[in-house]
This record gives C-alpha cells, structure tokens and sequence, in this order.
C-alpha cells in the first residue's frame, strides 16, 4: 500500500508502507532502497480549506466551504489592502514545456494553502520553454528561485556553472526530487492507420517520426533514450536502431510543443514520440476521436525534478515560502492535481479514481539504466556524442 | 572652437557633438557586440576554431543559409522592382493598402510569419493541399525556407527601389521611343541602369537579413542536421550545450562571409557604374 509520512514542517515522503513502528509512526520504502520514518498524513488530517475543483469533485465538507468563504474574504481584503514591501514575497518558478497548465493550478492550490498558514500571498511567476533553453536563461542570470526542469542533467549544469545550487540538490526532496514523473508513449492518428505497435515499427521505411532535437528539447532526450533501451532489451545495435529511427524523422522541432504542433495541427508524420502528459493533453483538447495513445512495450521513467535556486534567494521570506513552495509539491493534494493534470506522481490517496486508472501498466527502465545523466548527458547528447553521430555519417 | 564652427560652410554646425553622438550610439549597439564575438574567436584562436567549424554538418548549414539567402534575394530582386514599379507609375483602387502592406514583414514577429507560412505550406494546409497533387512539398523543405525569406527580405528591395523610380522622368522613356527604340530596348538601356544602384542596395539588405534570419525559418525548415538545419539554428544548439566557443565560432564564420559577400556586391556595384556610369 502507498502512503504518505510528515518528514519535516512542510516535507512529505511517499513511498510502499513497510511496517508499523506501534508509537504512531510508520515505516515506508520510497524507492531506490531508501526507508524512511514519520507519522503518516490522513486526507483529514491536513485542513485544506480551499476547495479546488477537483475537491469538489471528492465532496468538499460544509465546514471547509466555510473556511473557504472566509479565506476567500481575507484574500480579496488582503488583496485590496496595499502590500507593504517587506510582506510581497515573488517567486519566479523556472519550467520547461509541458507543465503550463499543471503550474498554473498548483500556484492557485499552493497560495490557498501558504495564505491559510498564515502567511502573505506569494506572487508566482511562471517562465516556460525548451528545458535545455530555460537552463541557459538561469546561467546567463536569469534570477530564478527555483528551477522545474525536464531532466536533472540541466539542474546539475546550473550547479556546475554558477555554484548557485548545491551539488547534492537532488537529494534535498524525496524522490530524487522528483514530485512527479511522466513516460514517454506514441500519440498516432485515430484508428492507429499505420498499424504502429511497439518500437520497431518506428523504423519501418513507411512511418516517418516526430520527436523533438535532444539538443535542445529535455523531453526528447528521454524519448533517445527510450528507444535505446528497446533496442538494447530486444537484442538489436542501439546505435543503429536510434540512427534508423531519426533517419525517419522529417521535422526536428527545438522542443516538446513544437513537435505536438508540427504532428496535430500541420498534420506532419504518422506518429508523436510524446511525454504521456502531454499525449493525454492532445486527446482532451483535440477530443478523443482525433488520435491515439499507444504505448510501447518499453519506456523510461522520465524524473522530471525540481530544485531551489540558493544563490537567487533574497530574503529568508522568500527562501521559506519557495521551501514550502517546492515541499507543497509533495502533499496529497498537490500529487492529486499532478495525477489529474497526467504526470504518475507519487501519493494517490487523495486522487480521482479515474486519474489513477488512466495510466497504462508498462515496463520502464531508469536513469540509472543507463548510469545516471552525469554519464548519459555527455555521452550520448555531448558535442560529437551518439547523437551528433547519427548526422555525421 | 567658436571661429572654426563659424567657418564651417555648413548652416547647421556641429559636426564634432553630432559625431559624438553617432559613435556612442554605434558602439553600444554595433560595434561592442560585434567586438565581443571577434574577442571571444581571438581568445579561442584561429586554429581552434578553423577545427570548430571544419566538420560536415556546419559547412551543410552554412551554405544551406548563404544559398537560401541567395536564391530569396534573387527573386525578391525581380518581384521587388515589379512591385515597385506598379505601385508608382500606375493609379489603381487599393494601392495605398498596398503600398502600406509591403512593411508588414517588417512589422510582423518573425516566429509569426514563420507560424503562419507553415500552416499555409504544411500538407494540410491551404497551399499545401493544392501543391501536394503536383508532387511539390514546401514546408519543412529547403524550398520553404526560400519562402519564408522571400517573406522577410521583400520590403527591403522595393523600399529602397520605389524612390528611385519616382524620380524618373517619364519623358526619357518618351524620347527613346521617338527616337525609334523598341520598348525592350528602352527598359534595358534607359530604365535598367538608372535603377541598378538602387537594385545592389536593395538586393544587398535584403541578403545580409536573410543570412541571418532564425525566428521564422525555424518554424517552416523541418531542421533536419545536413539537409534543412540552417546556421544560426547551429548556433542555438552550440549554445544550448554551453559550448560558447563552437557558438562563436559559427557566428564568426557567418561574419565573414557576409563580409566577403556584401564586399563581392559592392565590388560588382562600383564595376557597373563604371561601366554604365551614373544617370
């Protein structure tokens, strides 16, 4: 069973319930052979008062539409009141492509949360685009306080340049700091026309591929790598595999929304390699009748983590609120909002049956298949590296 | 100081402050930048960067960029001046709108245009569709990119153009054909060189912003490294992987040749004045 411990004020882990420690504690196991310890979190044990629509959903109780009302009040009146300088607190929340719409919420959900606390209302800006782009932006002196990223190889690149990041960031959240995850699946036209299965079917002389440049796109440096360890699972060359597959590939778009562009509306190439998010957000706002998902025999747990940005921190304020910010991200009804926005996050205690149900059961390999993006990064995405070498034949 | 400014023949004095003016402004927007990219290639040295930039891939983009650039210009060249020409020598319903319209390229987002041609050229698309039968794909081809910066590069022939045919005299033309000349021979020896200075400025401008095009070709090329990757997208992707050296590199490489190139058309320019002397 899944369950969610209080690890700090406002850190929650999750992770496969282990054992009973009989002082009202438990034990659980989050992955990668770490145990860890603390009181575990009921639904009705956190107070939210604010119903989000997917509260509703649930049934919010009287009493929290309540709290609701009120702190509706009390924002609206803290809104109109001139904020003082020393109380607006701003985060700017560095992300990359597809988590617009999952952001956008949980600012909302994180705000209602931090002002309940109370604590002054947090003004949230959001910067998107390609990950390898948005990381360039952080080096070059954008002053975000915490980076959203595709891939920690772009968070350990700003560690590494600018010092501003901890080396050891990655163990500073629960889950390789990876509140919630995603994978990586094929998004085809409705009724699958091309009869596209599984991997191997992507280097058949009649389908052509849509897939972003790894070089600037994050996600698509997990769809390569997705396709490799197909290749390696089914005992075929890798690197001839993944050089047939991008020898199929019309248009290299520089990131993720691009590539979703450039397959449903300009109607280019007969299969999206797509992050599943991203894949379930084109059936909804293009209606189900439009493509297909389909999901090949192997795919990579794509860990999509998130950090603080020490050396852009200002204040203590802002330090706190961007902590708590970043460890919101981990509380049931943050994991709630990410499991309905599509990401497979962690905690599902408080989600909508159906938004668990939604996510097919596949075979995914890891990062640390493949060594860890310390290695993978300037291996196979370096200059001269695997990939620059399927171009250079 | 006072004596030598009232010496000036000038009736508006002030060389020195408007000189001034004119070099910090040049500076700081053209000559700093420029200098920190040549300083970045000298650090690096020249035998570094000969290596950075010697390998299949970028030679691909760099002449995939100059030939596209070429070959828009070319036809801008010949649409532009058409454009010009009927948009002053004759009154129709509608000339003004277009007339204004011309400076759209200049007004519009580059990654709009660029947006808007690829859904226009895309298979699905309207133009797309109809070329799809023939066999010509455009989008996400080398011939899109020729599209997109015929698109970008246009105002610049028939702005410069448009003026020079204003000032001619309708009358020139009305004495060569007194004096017997057909009107093909009146428009290449009359017409033609009156306009050819003009023509060079106007074809040069619009080469040198097609090479460095990037926001609306990025959206139409298709990108694909050795077949439609244009340099300054190498440049981006040198970038993105903190090689700022390649990056550098690439971009001085562009330098140059433009530099060479717009050298090339001034050369040919001062050849053809000679030869046709100025009208």
């Amino acid at each position: 069973m899944f369950r969610t411990i209080q690890i700090g004020a406002h850190a929650l882990a999750q992770g496969t319930f282990v054992r009973n420690l009989g002082d009202g504690r438990i034990e659980i196991e989050t992955g990668h052979a770490t145990r860890q310890t603390g009181r575990p979190v009921t639904p009705a044990q956190i107070d939210k008062p604010i119903a989000s629509p997917w509260q509703k959903t649930l049934g919010a109780t009287p009493r929290r539409g309540v709290i609701a009302a009120a702190a509706a009040i009390g924002i609206a009146f803290a809104g109109a009141m001139p904020a003082s300088a020393q109380d607006s607190v701003e985060i700017l929340n560095v992300s990359y492509d597809p988590t617009r719409e999952f952001y956008r919420e949980y600012n909302e959900l994180f705000n209602d949360w931090w002002t309940a606390q109370g604590n002054a209302p947090v003004t949230i800006q959001q910067s998107h685009g390609g990950a390898g782009a948005q990381a360039r932006a952080v080096i070059d002196g954008l002053e975000a306080s915490v980076v959203t990223l595709a891939l920690s190889a772009d968070i350990d690149t700003i560690a590494e340049r600018t010092g501003r990041i901890p080396e050891d960031w990655q163990s500073r959240l629960p889950h390789n700091s990876s509140p919630y995850t995603s994978t990586i699946v094929f998004l085809v036209s409705e009724g699958n026309p091309r009869a596209i299965k599984d991997w191997n079917d992507l280097i058949r002389a009649d389908v052509s591929v849509i897939t972003p440049n790894p070089k600037t796109s994050g996600g698509a440096r997990w769809n390569f790598l997705a396709a490799w360890a197909y290749a390696a699972r089914n005992g075929l060359d890798p690197a001839e595999f993944v050089g047939a597959l991008y020898r199929n590939v019309p248009v290299l778009d520089t990131g993720a929304r691009g590539s979703t562009t450039t397959f449903t509306q300009r109607g280019i190439g007969d299969v999206l390699l797509a992050w599943e998010n991203e894949a379930f957000l084109v059936l909804d706002e293009l209606g189900e009748t439009a493509f297909d998902i389909v999901v090949p025999s192997v795919s990579i747990l794509a860990e999509p983590p998130v950090t603080l940005v020490d050396g852009n921190i200002a204040s203590d304020a802002q330090r706190k609120a961007a902590k708590a910010y970043l460890e919101y991200l981990y509380s049931p009804e943050a994991q709630a909002l990410a499991l309905r926005h599509r990401y497979r996050a962690w905690d599902t205690s408080l989600a909508a049956p159906e938004d668990i149900a939604r996510f097919p059961k596949l075979d995914l390999v890891t990062i640390s298949d493949f060594g860890g993006w310390p290695v993978v990064q300037p291996e196979y995405f370096g200059e001269n590296g695997i990939f620059d070498q399927i171009y250079e034949e | 100081m006072r004596a030598k400014i009232l010496r000036s023949p000038s009736p508006l004095p002030g060389f020195g402050v408007s000189f001034a003016i004119m070099m910090t402004a040049l500076s700081f927007v053209v000559l700093l930048p420029i200098g920190a990219l040549l300083g970045r290639g000298f650090m690096t040295g020249p035998a570094e960067l000969w290596d950075m930039v010697n390998s299949r891939r970028i030679w691909a983009a760099l002449m995939l960029s100059f030939r596209a650039a070429l070959i828009a210009s070319l036809i801008n060249l010949f649409f532009g001046l058409m454009l010009a020409w009927v948009l002053v020598r004759y009154r129709f319903w509608g000339r003004r709108v277009i007339d204004a319209a011309v400076d759209l390229p200049f007004a519009l987002p580059t990654a709009v245009a660029g947006i808007a041609l690829s859904a226009l050229y895309a298979p699905n698309g309207i133009f797309g569709q109809a070329l799809a039968p023939l066999g010509l794909q455009v989008a996400y081809t080398e011939v899109g990119i020729w599209v997109a910066l015929i698109f970008i590069g246009l105002p610049f022939v028939v702005r410069t153009v448009q003026p020079v045919i204003g000032e001619l005299e309708p009358d020139l033309e009305e004495v060569s054909a007194t004096l017997g000349a057909r009107r093909a021979y009146t428009l290449r020896r009359v017409v033609l060189p009156a306009l050819t200075p003009a023509l060079f400025s106007g074809f040069a401008l619009a080469l040198a912003r097609s090479v460095g095009e990037y926001g609306s070709v990025i959206f139409i090329a298709g990108n694909i490294p050795n077949v439609t990757e244009i340099a300054p997208l190498l440049i981006v992707i040198r970038l993105e992987e903190y090689n700022y050296d390649a990056a550098a590199a690439i971009g001085i490489a562009m330098l140059i040749l433009s530099f060479a190139m717009l050298l090339g058309i001034n050369a040919i320019q001062i050849w053809s004045r000679r030869r046709i002397g100025l009208v």
